[in-house]
């Protein structure tokens, strides 16, 4: 039987064409903002139980006993488990290093790491349950930052690692360390007219997507289980789940349920193996939601970083080296800290030309949450601290900061620190001439003949200001990120296209594993088929381990990956259908022979735009179908002395302004307009492509002037675990965004497309950064920038 | 959990004083919140939803009675005139779903120190109607916060209404919190100029364990209003008298470091609110006299 509100196949039929190139609408938007929409959260199966997480109350402490017995007799409650009862010797799980316990074993390393789990006929007996769980730690010493951590008599969070970092970190609390040199930084700071050194902290952000963690899992008769799940990434997780449960792959099979953002966040496990655990266990369904508060500690965070960098420039504004430190704070276990030094490390220096840097990048473990991919990836943090130095050196040259920027601004054909040229266009000087040029936001909107809108005012209706003390800023950024994966990792997807006439229609179906989670790529799927098969009726199939991985929906990659594999499998099906018409009908016309053909609005044409047949009378009774994997450029790991190395396949570029108001005497900000320019290569979807834009920018501003997950030091407790203290930007801090969007073929890639979503979450945050130093003449190195830090009250 | 729902305001009372330990819910913005994080596990949960009056407001001579259930968004709308202070403070509470369920009653139940209507109804002046079977009595809403999310009443008592004096003056509220909306207050400010009695009072949030008046900011304000003529000559107040006040009512902060803010900036921000709303409301009042002068 299936899962009510499992996912449903979605048909994007059309009278409009609904090509590539085309704003075609989403098909799961009205369904979204009409409330109809069934998310992961919303799934019901008859019979099912309720599963609960128990989680520790403290971050570093040793398990002296656990008591499940009254848990366990509490009338309601199907089952309790432990660590001792986990069913395979694979107890662990990880993204790339099997570090995390899929239930705490004698030990916990962070606050909130899950040490039992319950299943009980009713959310609410299944929480009590887990609350008569008797847990007695003995807390450990905490690690929470590079001193607490690789101090001589400091206490490792894992004591006996194997991983394949260890023999290369200078001490076993550094997951992976990553130096790049190139050129002679040291002798090259001979050469500058000044050097400007800055030490900036970034904050930890959360990705706070807006539908918790949740599933169902359904025991099947052959032993497997069925897990319909909001994940990014179905096949990676079904590597991690499958031998945690001692079941072969196929016997787990997995389907995409409705997401509800992810942002990277979705990419770790979160209750998947509890899920299925629990379903095994009591041969019944078990749904797990997490609540808001649970899902702070459900799912890894951004992580926090500290970076000191030191830029030396000539008195005609030219870089002469950089020198950079960026040690980012991993928490207690991997994730996905290795990548994210690989591209704190390789992006460093930003979207400039320097040829003699000197880079160390470092991601630790503590005890503080655990910390890995969100939307940026490592090159956010790195971004806000090189922008910041940007408007140092520019300040100490007495130059404009754009002009200064467009000296130094990299070009097709510039080394990364990496020594990898970047062999596609780099506009970054051009984007911000863009950026500059469009049209300031009017002076002092908040006057009115009725006296002061405190709509437009810092502290909007809280009615903290009527123009007293408010001064304009404005301020620029730039940024480089990398798209798909990095550093050798085999990026590849699967699609399988299938042609067949059904009603003496031609209709596509589309099926990939691409986990859809509100970027678009069901609709950028459809447009592909549709421009590549001529064929206006596209079903695209639930995501599911049915077909092959289409890898991570992160890294900006989905459109290029798994876009470049529908268009792959499309191309083939193409041929097919091709050969097909030759044999049947190649005697009818020459043409079948000698022209190069095209697929258009359900008929062969030639290029010539002669129609041959159509389509149906070639297909007849024949379903045309392909599966087959694609990839892109491979890529090379970086070395890891000198960090040289073709890491990366493609870059995305954005460049920001932003306007804000800041009220300086109560440290409240507006941000008046954050305009972005960016390159996109080609936009398959310009509706969507805006779409991405708008959203990274304001993920950008929030991380610049609210977003942060306050750890206390002392205890690496979370301290504001809820939105009530975790804040996001709402509506009305959200300013106008106007978007310039310029199209620079990448070669390399399908239709020439660049992966878009995450470059202007870069440029946003030290964009807004610049302009409240600009409006208040303070040096602010760190973000989120609070109201305490501009009013001297910190 | 047992829950109640009585159908009049007469068995709310009776059932009140049958179990001390009710707790009444009537827009459930904040009870429903502690109930779903398991902060709260109360064994009588009374739903004062079916007591029409609650909801409903009397406009008098001197004051307001506003039913402990009538929501914020319509104080802003229907009471601006008689409660400026107080209709601004609902602008900002939360967004305008919890606006359309929320009342101040609930506010003073909690009375959590960042309850939005704290400063505007210790700045205009009230009183708290609160019944049980015993009858009726009248708390000064001075003496109503006893603690940190305590308040006056006992065990057997219900909010029925408040009775907020109406305004004789300018009032004006502010509120600071970290984003532009929705947000709960790092601190607050209330300010309301009572020519009448020639008297001003504030109130302050969300900067000492329970909402408080800068007293001595307040006597130290009336006395340099008085003794400079200010009342009747309309003259502007002296910035060296702003500034005082607004020392004063820094002072008169007992803040906390939370994640929401350190002591210090609430402090000083309370100052700066202080000396805005006190130029905003004097500004206020002298564009009226002169506007009254005008006429006459």
């Amino acid at each position: 039987m299936a899962a009510n509100g499992a996912p449903t196949t979605i048909t994007q039929g059309s009278q409009t064409r609904g090509g590539i190139g085309e704003s075609t609408l989403r098909p799961d938007g009205t369904l979204k903002v009409t409330g109809e929409f069934a998310y992961s959260s919303d799934m019901w199966h008859e019979d099912m139980l309720w599963g609960q997480i128990l989680r520790s109350t403290v971050a570093h402490a040793e398990i002296v006993s656990l008591d499940t017995s009254e848990a366990l007799a509490t009338p309601g409650v199907y089952a309790v488990m432990t660590y001792d009862d986990l069913p395979t010797d694979v107890r662990t799980y990880g993204l790339e290093i099997r570090d995390t316990p899929v239930l705490a074993h004698g030990k916990v390393r962070h606050h909130g790491e899950p040490v039992a789990v319950v299943a009980a006929d009713h959310p609410e007996t299944a929480r009590r349950a887990a609350a008569k769980i008797k847990v007695e730690y003995k807390e450990l010493p905490v690690v929470t930052d590079e001193a607490s951590a690789t101090a001589p008599d400091a206490v490792l969070v894992h004591e006996n690692r194997d991983d394949h970092h260890i023999s290369h970190v200078p001490h076993p609390n550094i997951v992976h360390r990553q130096p790049i040199v190139r050129g002679d930084a040291g002798a090259a700071a001979a050469r500058a007219d000044v050097i400007v050194r800055g030490d900036y902290y970034f904050g930890m952000q959360d990705q706070a997507f807006l539908g918790p963690e949740s599933g169902l899992a359904v025991p099947a008769e052959d032993g497997g289980v069925d897990l319909y799940i909001a994940t990014q990434w179905l096949h990676s997780d079904l590597k991690q789940i499958a031998p945690v449960l001692g079941l072969p792959e196929d016997k787990v099979r997995m389907t995409l349920s409705g997401v509800g953002g992810a942002f990277g966040g979705r990419e770790d496990l979160s209750m998947q193996i509890h899920a299925c655990l629990l379903a095994m266990r009591t041969g019944k369904p078990v749904k797990i939601v997490y609540n808001r508060f649970e899902s702070f500690f459900g799912h890894v965070h951004r992580h926090p970083a500290r970076l000191s960098y030191e830029h030396g420039a000539t008195r005609d504004g030219k870089l002469t080296h950089m020198k950079c430190r960026i040690v980012l704070d991993g928490g207690a276990y991997a994730s996905a800290s290795p990548a994210v030094v690989g591209n704190a490390s390789s992006l460093a220096v930003g979207p400039y030309a320097v040829d003699d840097v000197d880079i160390e990048a470092l991601a630790l473990y503590s005890n503080n949450p655990p910390c890995g991919a969100m939307r940026g990836f490592g090159a956010v943090q790195a971004c806000f601290a090189y922008e910041a130095q940007m408007d140092k050196v520019a300040k100490e040259l007495g130059m404009d900061p754009v002009e200064f920027r467009r000296i130094n601004a990299m070009e097709q054909g510039t080394l990364l620190p990496t020594g990898q040229p970047v062999d596609s266009p780099a506009p970054v000087a051009e984007l911000l001439r863009r950026v500059k040029a469009m049209p300031m936001p009017p002076e002092r909107q908040w006057e009115s003949s009725e006296g002061a809108d405190v709509r437009q005012l810092p502290g909007g209706l809280s009615n903290t200001t009527h123009g007293e003390g408010v001064v304009r800023g404005v301020g620029y950024a730039v940024g480089i990120k990398n798209v798909g994966f990095s550093e050798g990792f085999d990026d590849y997807s699967t699609a399988k296209v299938r042609l067949e006439a059904v009603g003496g229609v031609p209709v596509v179906t589309v099926h990939t594993a691409m986990a859809e989670v509100g970027q678009g790529g069901v609709t950028v799927h459809a447009q592909i088929a549709r421009t590549e098969l001529g064929v206006t009726q596209v079903t695209i199939q639930p995501a599911d381990t049915q077909v092959g991985s289409a890898g991570s929906t992160s890294a900006s990659r989905q459109t290029y990956v798994t876009g470049g594999a529908v268009k792959n499998a499309c191309e083939l099906v193409r041929e097919k259908v091709l050969e097909i018409g030759r044999r049947r009908f190649g005697s009818h016309h020459p043409a079948w022979a000698t022209a190069e053909l095209l697929l258009e609005g359900g008929k062969v044409v030639t290029d010539g735009g002669e129609v041959l047949t159509d389509l149906v009378d070639v297909l007849e009774d024949e379903a045309v179908e392909v599966e087959e994997e694609w990839r892109h450029r491979p890529t090379e790991p970086f070395d890891l002395r000198t960090g040289q190395g073709n890491g990366h396949v493609q870059y995305s570029f954005a460049a920001h302004r932003a306007v804000v108001e800041v009220d300086t005497e109560l440290g409240l900000v507006k941000v008046v307009e954050l305009a972005c320019a960016q390159d996109v290569g080609k936009a398959l979807n310009p509706l969507s492509v805006v779409g991405q834009i708008q959203g990274g920018t304001t993920q950008g501003l929030g991380i610049a002037i609210m977003e942060e997950i306050v750890v206390d030091p002392k205890t690496a407790k979370v301290q504001n675990p809820s939105f009530t203290d975790y804040l996001l930007p709402t509506i009305l801090d959200t300013p106008t965004i106007p978007v310039d969007v310029l199209e620079l073929a990448d070669d390399h890639a399908p239709y020439g497309l660049r992966g878009i979503g995450e470059a202007p979450t870069l440029s946003s945050t030290p964009a807004v950064l610049a302009a409240i130093r600009n409006a208040t003449g303070l040096t602010l190195d760190r973000t989120p920038v609070r109201p305490e830090h501009l009013t001297g009250t910190a | 959990m047992d829950f109640l729902r009585p159908a009049s305001w007469e068995e709310a009372l009776a059932a009140k004083a049958e179990h001390p330990a009710a707790v009444p819910i009537a827009g459930g913005t904040d009870v429903m919140v502690e109930i779903n994080f398991d902060h709260r596990r109360p064994e009588y949960l009374m739903d004062l939803g079916r007591i029409a009056d609650l909801t409903e407001w009397e406009v008098g001579a001197d004051s307001v009675r506003l039913g402990a259930s009538v929501p914020y968004s319509r104080i802003m709308e229907h009471l601006r005139t008689e409660l400026p202070g107080l209709a601004l403070a609902s602008h900002t509470v939360a967004s305008p779903q919890i606006r359309n369920r929320g009342g101040v009653g609930g506010n003073l139940g909690t009375a959590s120190p960042a309850g939005d209507a704290h400063p505007a109804l210790l700045a205009a002046g009230a009183e708290v109607e609160a019944e049980s079977v015993r009858g009726t009595r009248r708390i000064p809403i001075d003496a109503f916060y006893t603690g940190v999310k305590r308040n006056a009443l006992e065990p057997d008592e219900l909010i029925r209404a408040v009775h907020v004096r109406k305004a004789d003056g300018p009032q004006q509220f502010s509120k600071v919190g970290t984003r532009n909306a929705m947000v709960i207050a790092v601190c607050a400010f209330g300010l309301a100029l009572h020519p009448a009695t020639r008297t001003v009072r504030t109130g302050i949030g969300s900067a000492a364990p329970t909402p408080i008046r800068a007293t001595a900011a307040e006597e130290f304000l009336n006395a340099a209003l008085e003794e400079g003529g200010f009342w009747d000559n309309g003259k502007t107040v002296t910035p060296s008298a702003a500034k005082q006040f607004a020392d004063l009512c820094a002072a008169a902060c007992n803040p906390i470091d939370d994640v929401r803010g350190t002591a210090d900036y609430r402090r000083h921000a309370v100052g700066v609110m202080a000396r805005r709303t006190l130029t905003w409301t004097w500004e206020s009042y002298r564009g009226t006299r002169r506007a009254t002068e005008g006429a006459a």
